[in-house]
């Protein structure tokens, strides 16, 4: 397989970068070791939505996850190399952060909201308390008036009502719990979001609302998202670029409209033929007469 | 073959807050046939009502009021005992809907035996290969011993529709049977589905909140909002020209490639109060009282 060009796609051209991933591997050391993540590079930039597209089991997650460095044993980074380039100057090592600067790093300059982000907020904590813990953790010193006007304002950012700041999470809808995490991954405005399928469980109308809350943060904060789904009619609309991976390697990286309309690897090809369209013609979708193939 | 009508179906259900009790109305006067061969989807959003209608279907609860008649082909009605077994459901979690403590052999034989259908070991382990091979769960005799963890999510779904269909099924309520598998594999269980149809001349329910499946795969679509139908008529008609602002809030806010790509924006604003006193019927043409009369408070 070709190596495809990390730098593929003109939307992000003229921006400066803010991660760089090179040559990344990962592999889960079990009695038979699987190479989960195989050689990854990609340049996300500034202001960028960068979507990562697959299905289950091809590594997107894992690849998030080393990233941030949450990667837990068997999982190893077993080689490359991850370059944060911080707006304020200097480039950070992220695989060569010592446990204290990793904890600096994590949330204040990238920050992640997880995969089936409504379970993930403390249910014993209001969401009050879970949001003055991060601001606390990273800035000790913050008044605590200033702990409540930030707190406030980024719930507001994020469209719920900061009158419910008081509410445990499971007073909250799905999509307001949603909504909450994400305000979390934004406290400390990061350079970058990981988003591990944020809007999979929500209904059409919140996913809406979900993606164009997070476009306008985009547009107005101007931060770097990994937009991560295997919804590609997801990703097409919202994504300025789009990585394909596959069995732990990106096959294909193009913009959104590049990837639409020229698809070049089969198994894009495969992918975009694989969701029935709304008003366009059935592409793959056969319901009558000719029989179906047996998944693999 | 049968054929299931229901008549202005209503369920409510009691609810309290502190000493206050009120009355919910999950499903204010739905009516539909369910006919061999066709395929109705019924789309809404979450707390729409659309899983509390498979629910009273299946007769696992009871309506408020309204009506659910399974007819038979020689057109009696069918009794309680016939309904159970006419009337199978596939449910949303392939993950949940199995029993990981036993066997794909024990899923599918324990219908089969509790039905009646087939007697003595012998013939129950055929048939249980016979299903096996009909949802493409090859080869049959190597999947029989497995349990559902050694099986993928769309592998677990074949065997859902399986049991399903061991009872001699006639008329499927499948509840958004494959929104919790992976976007490559959804349309092979769907198209699944639509050949066991065909074989089988199944009368099948769809729910889904996904308009594109729903418009592909279905002959009739039933928009539902807050219990009550909003929108009715032919798959391609509801999805195409959606006449009620439920549906066409529902069509923008769905994901489409061809829009987006093509640069037309989406004038997505949001839930304003939806009206879902009336439905529009694209059969007649024309709007109708959809529930009953009043709007119920948004």
């Amino acid at each position: 397989m070709s190596t495809p060009s990390t730098e593929g796609g003109g939307a992000a051209t003229g921006r400066a970068p803010s991660l760089t991933v090179a040559d990344l591997r990962v592999v889960y050391e079990a009695e038979r070791p699987v190479e989960a993540v195989r050689d990854v590079g990609f340049t996300l930039y500034r202001g960028e939505i960068l979507g990562l597209a697959g299905e289950s089991g091809c590594g997107k997650t894992t690849l998030a996850y080393a990233i941030n460095r949450l990667h837990r044993p068997p999982a190893r980074i077993a080689g490359g190399s991850i370059t944060f380039h911080d707006r304020d100057g200097g480039d950070v090592d992220v695989l060569a952060l010592d446990d204290e600067e990793l904890r600096a790093f994590r949330w204040a300059k990238l920050s992640m909201v997880f995969q089936g982000a409504m379970n993930a907020l403390n249910p014993v904590m209001t969401v009050r308390a879970q949001l003055r813990d991060t601001l606390l953790a990273h800035r000790p010193r913050m008044s605590r008036a200033e702990v409540r006007r930030r707190s406030e304002e980024v719930l507001e950012r994020v469209g719920v009502d900061p009158g419910r700041i008081g509410a445990y999470p499971h007073e909250l809808s799905g999509g307001m719990r949603q909504r909450v995490m994400i305000a979390m991954a934004m406290l400390l405005e990061p350079q970058i979001m990981i988003m591990d399928e944020p809007t999979t469980a929500l209904d059409v109308v919140v996913q809406r609302e979900i993606l164009r809350e997070i476009v306008r943060l985009r547009d107005e904060l101007d931060f770097a998202v990994v937009f991560i789904t295997h919804d590609l009619a997801l990703l097409l609309e919202i994504s300025d670029r789009i990585a394909v991976m596959l069995e732990g390697e990106i096959v294909e990286l193009e913009d959104a409209r590049t990837i639409y309309r020229e698809p070049r690897h089969p198994y894009t090809r495969k992918l975009l033929t694989s969701f029935p369209s709304l008003s366009g013609d059935r592409g793959a979708f056969i319901r009558t007469g000719i029989e179906e193939g047996v998944e693999a | 073959m049968t054929t299931v009508h229901v008549r202005d179906l209503v369920k409510e259900y009691a609810t309290r807050r502190g000493l206050r009790r009120s009355t919910l109305r999950a499903v204010d006067r739905v009516s539909f046939d369910l006919e061999p061969g066709r395929t109705v989807a019924l789309v809404g959003e979450s707390g729409s009502g659309k899983s509390t209608i498979a629910k009273l279907l299946m007769r696992l609860e009871r309506p408020t009021s309204g009506s659910i008649d399974v007819v038979k082909e020689d057109g009696g009605a069918a009794q309680a005992r016939e309904h159970r077994r006419h009337v199978q459901m596939v449910f949303q979690d392939p993950f949940a809907s199995l029993n990981p403590f036993h066997s794909i052999e024990h899923h599918i034989a324990r219908p089969l035996r509790i039905h009646r259908r087939t007697s003595g070991r012998e013939e129950t382990r055929e048939r249980v290969l016979e299903l096996l091979e009909r949802v493409r769960l090859t080869p049959a005799a190597d999947v029989v011993g497995r349990r559902p963890h050694e099986l993928s999510g769309g592998q677990r779904q074949r065997v859902a529709i399986a049991r399903a269909l061991a009872p001699g099924a006639q008329v499927l309520v499948a509840d958004e049977p494959v929104s919790m598998l992976d976007v490559s594999i959804r349309l092979g269980v769907l198209n699944l589905l639509a050949r066991l149809q065909r074989e089988d001349r199944l009368a099948v329910l769809y729910i889904t909140h996904d308009l594109a499946t729903a418009r592909h795969f279905s002959d009739e679509i039933l928009v539902l909002y807050r219990g009550r139908i909003v929108e009715r008529g032919p798959a391609d008609e509801v999805i195409l020209n959606p006449q009620h602002e439920y549906t066409q809030l529902l069509a923008e806010a769905a994901p489409d490639p061809e829009r987006s790509q093509s640069g037309r924006t989406v004038r997505f604003e949001g839930r304003p109060a939806i009206d879902n006193s009336r439905c529009f019927n694209h059969t007649t043409g024309e709007w109708e009282t959809a529930g009953t009369a009043e709007a119920v408070g948004a």
